[in-house]
């Protein structure tokens, strides 16, 4: 018994090491492979370069234009999924019945298990031609319509940690609110929605970092040209997609190879931040509510 | 009984295991402009030969020499010739890639099925993707902006296009760079304003293929040579090539195999 205790131990520590290990191990490559290039073109240049032309002769290694292209489509995605994720998590908590949540939770829910491709397929054959004879433009794969894709697919992660976040708020409060004489609305405003503000909050930082790390979408339906975007309505270049189009043809070793890891690198420390952000912004939740000590 | 039954799992699964040993296994890896072409003939030349075993994997021109030259693939399609830091690096490791010619493609600049414009000289369509001509008014069709559709930079499609069309000059930075000749057709299937350009193995009724130069780009004009952008495609194996991969790059290349090439869209050799 006592033998078997102790490996049932050593097995689970593995395993709870095990992503720390793929953690490290990643993190480690990522520089390894990134760093060269900062070397040779400089990091501001870099990062602030206007030009990706990385494989012309001699080739341009300016990120900027790929910066701001996952800026642009996680600030339009953030436009979408914050109203509709908090407002359905409201809907859900407040407004609806009981039987209307059962039913509509799995089905808000379920958004979040739809593939990526499918979303993208969608964005291509539907979004894209509906908003080129919309807004009238050239061509319809634009910032917006990334935009569009990604904040319905962020939408589920929000609307379910918003949602969760509000009915850990006890029942006392609401309770003590009605009690000195506020009404619903007021009780909502005043007193549910800053108890729960830092849940909710978490639910956005982390349905914005989906944003910015999703791939296939943004390679399907945001356009790819590498150009700063000037309105919403132009194509843009996210760094994923840069990273997934160009990967399997970047000779290994070479600047290019090297460029894509500093790319993705720089990724990586932006969804870090963000998920830093969201570990201390639902640090003081648990803390507010005396969840945890 | 249970230990017979545990006897008896174990036999299958030796056998199971053991089977796939017998056969000649190779391993093709790279270009998706060459993979229908690789997974076609591999199927038929799998077929005739039971005792074969080739699996054919994509990832790109660049990915399958890099396998090549770490030792992880037998042969890699290529839609590029190889380039001198490959050498370099293969040579550093103790391998040798040898070239096989086993196919052409013609490039075909494409529009809109509604688009008016049939001809463009090579040099209207380097200026267009340059950004130079922005207007199909500037060419004498209905006014629009021009959407450039090019494939990533580092495609071995874009290489061909760039060393045939663009010679040296840069595509413009607002072309949507798309990441597969599919891409490209849907786009210019559904964008009425779009010029791109896609190996001929990808063309359909849903585009309108440009005459460059005066000559529309078919299987005819690629082989006489008339047709201004063609490249040849490669499959490179290490060293010269021995025992099953010597077979299948020779069935490849016979009347049979190209054959096949020809049945997937691209144009055979003789």
């Amino acid at each position: 018994m006592r033998i078997k205790e102790k490996v049932y131990k050593w097995v689970f520590t593995v395993l709870a090491f095990a992503s720390l290990f793929f953690l490290v191990g990643i993190v480690i490559v990522l520089f390894k492979e990134g760093t060269p290039i900062f070397k040779e073109v400089g990091f501001f240049k870099f990062i602030f370069g206007r030009k990706w032309y990385p494989t012309h002769d001699p080739a341009d290694f300016g990120i900027l234009p790929l910066i701001l292209g996952s800026l642009w489509v996680t600030v339009g995605a953030s436009l979408v999924c914050i109203p509709l994720g908090v407002g359905s998590a409201l809907y859900l908590h407040e407004i609806a019945g009981f039987k209307q949540r059962q039913f509509l939770k799995p089905v808000i829910e379920l958004l979040a298990s739809i593939p990526s491709v499918v979303y993208g397929f969608f964005g291509l054959v539907v979004v894209t031609p509906f908003l080129q004879k919309a807004f009238n433009l050239p061509t319809g794969m634009t910032a917006l319509n990334a935009s569009l894709i990604l904040g319905f697919m962020a939408t589920p992660t929000v609307c379910s940690i918003a949602e969760d976040a509000l009915s850990y708020v006890p029942r006392s409060f609401r309770e003590a609110s009605f009690a000195v004489g506020a009404d619903r609305w007021q009780t909502l405003t005043q007193v549910v929605i800053p108890a729960a503000g830092s849940g909710i909050s978490t639910g956005i930082i982390l349905g914005m970092s989906r944003a910015i790390g999703e791939t296939m979408t943004v390679l399907m339906v945001a356009g790819g040209a590498a150009v700063i975007p000037g309105s919403f309505l132009e194509p843009v270049r996210p760094m994923t997609s840069a990273i997934a189009a160009e990967m399997g043809e970047a000779p290994m070793g070479g600047s290019h190879y090297h460029a894509l890891f500093a790319i993705a690198l720089i990724l990586f420390i932006i969804t870090f931040v963000f998920n830093i952000i969201a570990e201390i912004v639902s640090r003081g939740f648990r803390v507010k509510l005396g969840l945890s000590g | 009984m249970k230990r017979l039954g545990m006897l008896a799992l174990t036999g299958i699964l030796g056998l199971g295991l053991a089977i796939p040993c017998y056969a000649e296994k190779i391993v093709l890896a790279g270009s998706t402009t060459v993979l229908p072409i690789a997974q076609k003939t591999a199927e038929v030349f799998m077929d005739e030969n039971p005792s074969a075993d080739i699996s054919v994997r994509g990832g790109g021109s660049s990915v399958g020499i890099a396998a090549l030259i770490d030792g992880t693939c037998d042969i890699a399609d290529a839609s590029r010739p190889i380039k001198d830091t490959e050498i370099q690096k293969a040579a550093a490791n103790g391998r040798d890639p040898v070239a096989h010619i086993i196919a052409m493609d013609g490039i075909a600049v494409v529009v809109n099925k509604s688009n008016s414009i049939s001809k463009l000289s090579k040099k209207q369509a380097r200026d267009i993707f340059t950004g130079k001509i922005y207007d199909w008014s500037q060419l004498g069709g209905n006014p629009g902006k021009i959407v450039v559709v090019s494939r990533d930079t580092s495609s071995g499609t874009f290489e061909a296009f760039g060393e045939l069309v663009m010679k040296g000059e840069k595509v413009m930075p607002g072309a949507l760079m798309q990441a597969s000749n599919q891409a490209v057709a849907q786009i210019i299937a559904q964008t009425p304003q779009a010029i791109g350009y896609v190996g001929l193995g990808f063309m359909s009724g849903d585009l309108k293929p440009v005459e460059i130069d005066g000559v529309i780009p078919s299987k005819e004009t690629v082989l006489s040579g008339e047709y201004p952008v063609t490249r040849p495609l490669f499959m490179y194996s290490n060293g010269k090539p021995q025992g099953i991969t010597k077979e299948y790059l020779d069935f490849v290349k016979s009347k049979k195999g190209q054959e096949l090439v020809e049945t997937q869209g691209y144009v055979g050799l003789k």
